[in-house]
């Protein structure tokens, strides 16, 4: 525990540094310095606090209480098999991001005060870990401010731009409206259990006298509270837009490891409401139903983006949504008492969440590079990046095939854990819900089926085919020096589906220390069960690997001393060809968008020119926001309106605002006789 | 093994009825469920009513309907593709619906042999699913005697002896219905120049 | 003979006979049209003659081009051996191990997908996205015709880690399971069916021996490659079809004696290729619109099913 503490005295250490550093005045020397000690903050902070997760037993919960404290509560930290999980991608990633950050930030010494950002790029990490270890109401409050806040200003780093500005300020809205979510929850669970301690037995116990109404209240708090952090539907609307505005390695480390905190959040209120009684049945089926309508959403809307950020960031959306399902499924297991449920839902919650840090950091990671090496994201422009970059290709092609869970990556294995829970659905009381949870399996099918197009068109439009502008015929490579956070991410991405026979055991582990099983389930025959499935996937795994070379070496004996040639594309009679003929990442996703326009939410615009002679004529496709524009900007603009009709009581006049006190005055004695 | 593969085929016939776009298709489909209807009824040994049952629904109605439908134009039979998809899928949920219903109805468990009562429902939701669905006046003629088919069907158990005139009546019932509605259509697609019931909006005031 | 011997064999034969489907496909074709046709051995004089051939590959290429058919007959191949073939389970089949070949058919896919891509070709990428496009629609109908057997077996009181296994699902049991009443499992047949040619790119979906690139979906991604590439390549969709068939075939194999089941198999195999043949000869592909439609109408089938037999 102390060399947890030490790397939080680390990332605070370097964050003071930077803070001191900030309010000088900026120069080359001191950017170049704060990159620096940012940098070495970030992943001597991460490093040491991985050793302190790796390093102990990984089911013995760890804890400490501060001898100095806050005013109200405690400083009580603890972390449990849970919180260890979910502090694995903050580290990981908050040494990879922080890594390639100052790669990439070292071409803007003079242009922005990297201070600053450094500053809040480790305030983040350190909010981040105290929310995965925070025992105490007040602190976990706190550091979840800290984790929220930070992520404005960094989100904010190219604020000349109006748009990166507005996204800002949608994250931060969004952040907030949770927070007063969480607020509520926790001040409620203060004045109920009397006591600021979140988890102990003691407070346990007094949750598990609570009456359901009481329960379910608490709950649905902490679904909308934590459910904004984790980009529920449909409370999504700010990672679309955040993600693409702000810096590549900061979109990584906010999309691979901060909206887990959502997550988190969720399955720790969940676990301490259902600890020592049962939950109710809707919880569980109301994660799993927004679980799979987020995943939905998230797929359909990433299908149809251009701009390969907002798609990736459309892309979280969805991974958020299979996690969920997990969560869902698994509780749901949890309240019918079915082991095999409860322990693949959560498992398969938890090792996705895992699978999302590595591979979306890795793909994040991959368009930050793209976009420094051609100035821009948006797909219609780019193309035969992989030629120019064929170690940058490598490396997204690895994310792509992870995350469209194609075996030998991990993202597999994730989804067959999760569907694993989701088929045991017969054990299930009752038609109606064994049939819910069945098509919801069918749900994952359609999500996979199109994250498999979605990440053809990701990977194959930029990266192959012919550049189709002027953006990637001058290409700025990176160099292949740069690159190692990204090939440390591949591997992690192969190694997490190669070792997943040995991972399994500590996620299940997890998942009995939040979700204790009764003695009656018979825990070792089903750990047989699942390592004997995901040890032969492992095994196959490898045998796709080994035989793709032997085949690739059979090609290349046949090949020997014959004749081969390297001629142009046959283009099917056509002579004149041109880049500009090739498919687009609209073109590719048209076939579906004839089928799922409303889904997607596709606008095309056509303007032909309708002379005999026809010059030019121009189209456009996009998919608009449109939970922005048809819901959310009304709402807010409602509450504008009906605030403005408020300010009749705001007119200046001074003696008119000291009767508003003396009217107040009367009414609160009158209210204290009654 | 027949009584249930003459139920699983009622269950197929049905939303072949929903699925399929072509009228000429719709008839012959209706002209098997009323044999299989026959069927079912030799099945619980009601031999009068099978003769009945088949010469009128299985022969008589349908070939009704055939007759009309000749002299009717070929591109008026035939409805719009969009629709029969939406039409299956809402087929399914009345499926489902009366599966449901089936497993919360106690009583009915003795009296009905097991799936017959979701399939008379189903069957039942299914001509109303045609009628409410399908624009051309002929399909809701299908439709009727789809709806028709699930009542009979959930009658069938209920029946005993004294029962049977009553039946035999219904069905006379009906059939005079279809004969009637058969005429309008004919005289409907002489002043109309189709038998798109949107057409008789022009009809009003 | 022992079980995994056994299970070899029939994999070594798979792997031998599947390039004669299309001969025989070919031939009924041929027989139908009134014409003789090509020999019933055509396809291996094909792939030999592919495999002496050098390669032309195109200027705009990189190594995703030349891995892609490795990768894909690897995964394929791979799918295959976990079946259960000629009613002898797999013995690497473990509980969900039908997830694990639908991916790896998936990464199949996706390797060729990306392969038509990087030619930067427009009719390769026109098929990439269709492929894409009705890949992702036939996705979850496999899933749900899956879940129909696994519910199936589950109903009969068998543990997790028994009923999710290839080997169970298509062991044979459902082949008489019908007789006894489960008729909903009538309609788990034609859905296979109609993924085999959503997934094979057969006729009504897709016309492998049209000339108009325009009109094709598999065909259409593979244009720039040649000799060893397109072998691989051509076999590895032979095995692909092989897969589809074996499953259909595994459905319909009461348990007997080994040697009549694995000869049932094979015939049924054959006889699919028959049926196959006739029904090019007499259907005309689909608009390619209307493509959905068809998987759709194979989803509703098996979504018929999982009611019937989940909600009684």
């Amino acid at each position: 525990m102390s060399l947890f503490l030490l790397s939080l005295a680390a990332f605070a250490g370097a964050a003071l540094c930077c803070l001191s550093l900030a309010v000088l005045r900026p120069t080359r020397q001191r950017a170049r310095l704060a990159n620096l000690l940012g940098v070495l903050g970030a992943s001597a902070g991460s490093a040491v606090g991985l050793w302190a997760i790796l390093s102990t037993p990984f089911a013995t919960p760890l804890e400490v209480t501060l001898p100095f404290g806050l005013p109200v509560g405690a400083c009580t930290l603890s972390i449990d098999p849970l919180g260890r999980l979910f502090l694995l991608p903050v580290f990981v990633l908050g040494a990879l991001t922080a890594v390639k950050g100052a790669f990439s930030l070292a071409h803007e010494l003079t242009s922005h005060n990297l201070a600053v950002h450094w500053f809040f790029f480790l305030m983040l990490l350190l909010g981040m870990s105290l929310v995965m270890a925070a025992n105490d109401t007040v602190l976990f409050l706190l550091s979840w401010e800290i984790m929220s806040l930070a992520p404005f200003f960094l989100i904010d780093f190219h604020d000349s731009e109006k748009q990166v500005r507005d996204a800002s300020w949608i994250y931060l809205t969004a952040a907030h409206l949770g927070a007063v979510f969480l607020l509520a929850l926790f001040v409620l669970l203060w004045q109920k259990t009397g006591t600021t301690t979140i988890s102990s037995p003691e407070t346990i116990s007094i949750i598990s006298g609570f009456s359901p109404e009481l329960r379910s209240l608490l709950f649905v708090l902490a679904l909308l509270g934590f459910g904004a952090k984790a980009g529920l539907a449909p409370m999504h609307v700010w990672l679309p837009e955040a993600h693409p505005a702000a810096p590549s390695h900061v979109s990584a480390l906010l999309s691979g490891a901060m909206i887990n905190a959502g997550l988190y959040g969720i399955l720790r209120v969940t676990s301490i409401l259902s600890l020592r009684s049962t939950p109710e049945s809707w919880w569980g089926w109301t994660l799993l139903v927004l679980g799979l309508a987020t995943a939905l959403t998230g797929i359909f809307k990433a299908l149809a983006q251009s701009n390969l950020k907002r798609l990736l960031a459309y892309s979280s959306v969805e991974n958020m949504g299979i996690m969920l399902m997990g969560a869902g499924v698994g509780l749901i297991g949890y309240t019918t008492k079915n082991f095999w449920m409860t322990t693949f839902g959560f498992a398969a919650c938890l090792y996705h969440m895992l699978n999302h840090a590595a591979f979306k950091g890795l793909l994040f990671l991959g368009a930050g590079e793209v976009l420094h090496a051609t100035g821009t994201v948006n797909m219609a422009y780019l193309g035969g990046l992989h030629k120019k970059m064929p170690l940058l290709g490598l490396l997204f092609a690895v994310g792509a095939a992870s995350i469209a869970s194609l075996p030998p990556f991990n993202g597999f294995v994730s989804e067959y854990l999760l569907a694993l829970a989701l088929l045991d659905a017969p054990r299930l009381v009752g038609s109606e819900q064994q049939v819910g949870v069945l098509l919801s399996l069918v749900g994952l099918g359609v999500i996979s089926g199109f994250a498999l197009a979605l990440y053809v068109k990701a990977y194959g439009i930029p990266f192959l085919g012919t550049p189709r502008s002027g953006f990637s015929r001058t290409v700025h490579a990176p160099t292949p020096l740069s690159l190692w956070p990204l090939v440390l991410l591949a591997l992690l991405c192969l190694l997490l589906s190669l070792a997943a026979a040995r991972i399994f055991p500590h996620l299940a582990g997890a998942v009995s220390s939040s979700f204790p099983p009764p003695h009656t389930w018979d825990v070792a025959s089903l750990l047989q069960d699942a390592t004997n499935g995901l040890s032969t996937i492992c095994l196959t795994s490898l045998g796709l690997i080994f035989l793709s070379l032997l085949f690739l070496l059979f090609r290349s004996i046949l090949l020997r001393g014959k004749k081969q040639e390297v001629r142009g594309t046959w283009s099917c009679g056509y002579q004149e060809s041109s880049p500009r003929i090739q498919y687009t990442d609209a073109g590719f996703t048209e076939p579906s968008a004839r089928f799922l326009k409303t889904l997607m939410g596709v606008t095309a615009t056509v303007r032909l020119d309708n002379d005999i002679f026809p010059k030019e004529s121009h189209l456009s496709v996009s998919a608009p926001p449109r939970l922005i524009r048809l819901f959310y900007t009304p709402l807010f603009q409602g509450i504008e309106t009906v605030c403005n009709a408020l300010k009749i009581m705001q007119h200046g006049k001074i003696h008119i605002y000291i009767l508003y006190i003396l009217v107040t005055l009367c009414v609160l004695l009158i209210w204290g006789v009654y | 093994m027949l009584f249930d593969s003459c139920l699983f085929l009622l269950l197929v016939s049905n939303f072949l009825l929903l699925a399929t776009p072509h009228i000429r298709q719709m008839t012959k489909y209706t002209a098997l469920q009323g044999i299989l209807l026959a069927l079912l009824l030799l099945l619980f040994g009601h031999t009068i009513l099978t003769v009945a049952v088949l010469l009128i629904k299985g022969i008589l109605l349908p070939g009704l309907l055939w007759h009309t439908q000749k002299r009717l134009p070929p591109d008026s039979l035939i409805c719009p593709r969009k629709l029969a998809a939406f039409d299956v899928v809402c087929g399914m949920a009345g499926l489902a619906f009366a599966i449901w219903l089936d497993d919360r109805l106690i009583v009915t468990q003795e009296l009905f042999p097991p799936l017959f009562l979701s399939l008379g429902l189903t069957t039942l939701f299914c001509g109303f699913i045609l009628i409410i669905g399908r624009i051309k006046a002929i399909t809701h003629v299908i439709g009727y005697l789809v709806a028709e088919n699930g009542i009979f069907l959930l009658g069938m158990p209920l029946m005993t002896k004294g029962t049977t005139w009553f039946e035999l009546a219904l069905l006379l019932d009906v059939f005079v219905a279809v004969f009637v509605m058969g005429i309008a259509i004919n005289r409907i697609s002489d002043s109309f120049a189709s038998i798109d019931v949107a057409r008789f909006r022009s009809l009003r005031d | 003979m022992s079980q995994p011997l056994l299970h070899a064999l029939h994999f070594v034969l798979a792997l031998l006979l599947s390039p004669l489907l299309f001969g025989i496909i070919n031939r009924v074709k041929a027989k139908v049209a009134g014409r003789h046709g090509k020999p019933l051995l055509q396809t291996y004089f094909d792939l030999i003659k592919l495999l002496r051939k050098g390669c032309v590959r195109s200027d705009c290429t990189t190594p995703v081009f030349t891995l892609a058919p490795c990768i894909q007959i690897s995964a394929t191949v791979l799918a295959l051996y976990f079946l259960p073939l000629g009613g002898v389970a797999s013995p690497a089949g473990f509980a969900g191990d039908f997830l694990l070949v639908s991916y790896l058919l998936a990464a199949g896919r996706f390797v060729i997908m990306l392969a038509a891509l990087d030619t930067g070709s427009s009719f390769e990428g026109m098929g990439a996205s269709r492929e894409a496009t009705f890949s992702a629609f036939a996705e979850p109908v496999l899933f749900l015709a899956m879940i129909v057997l696994t519910s199936f077996y589950m109903d009969l009181g068998h543990s997790e880690a028994y009923a999710f296994s290839l080997g169970t699902l298509f062991g044979g049991q459902s082949a008489l399971a019908w007789l006894n009443g489960k008729l909903e499992l009538l309609f788990i047949p034609p859905v296979f069916f109609l993924l085999l040619l959503v997934e094979n790119s057969r006729i009504p979906v897709d016309d492998p021996t049209t000339h108009l690139e325009l009109t094709m979906i598999h065909e259409v991604m593979i244009l720039d490659h040649s000799g060893p590439d397109l072998a691989l390549i051509l076999y590895a969709s032979t095995v692909k079809l092989w897969f589809f068939a074996s499953l259909i075939a595994s459905l319909f194999i009461p348990p007997m004696q080994i040697w009549q089941e694995s000869l049932l198999w094979l015939l049924l195999i054959f006889l699919l290729a028959v049926i196959l043949g006739l029904l090019e000869s007499s259907m005309a592909r689909l608009r390619l619109h209307r493509v959905p439609a068809l998987i759709g109408a194979a989803g509703m089938m098996a979504a018929l099913a999982l009611i019937l037999s989940q909600m009684r």
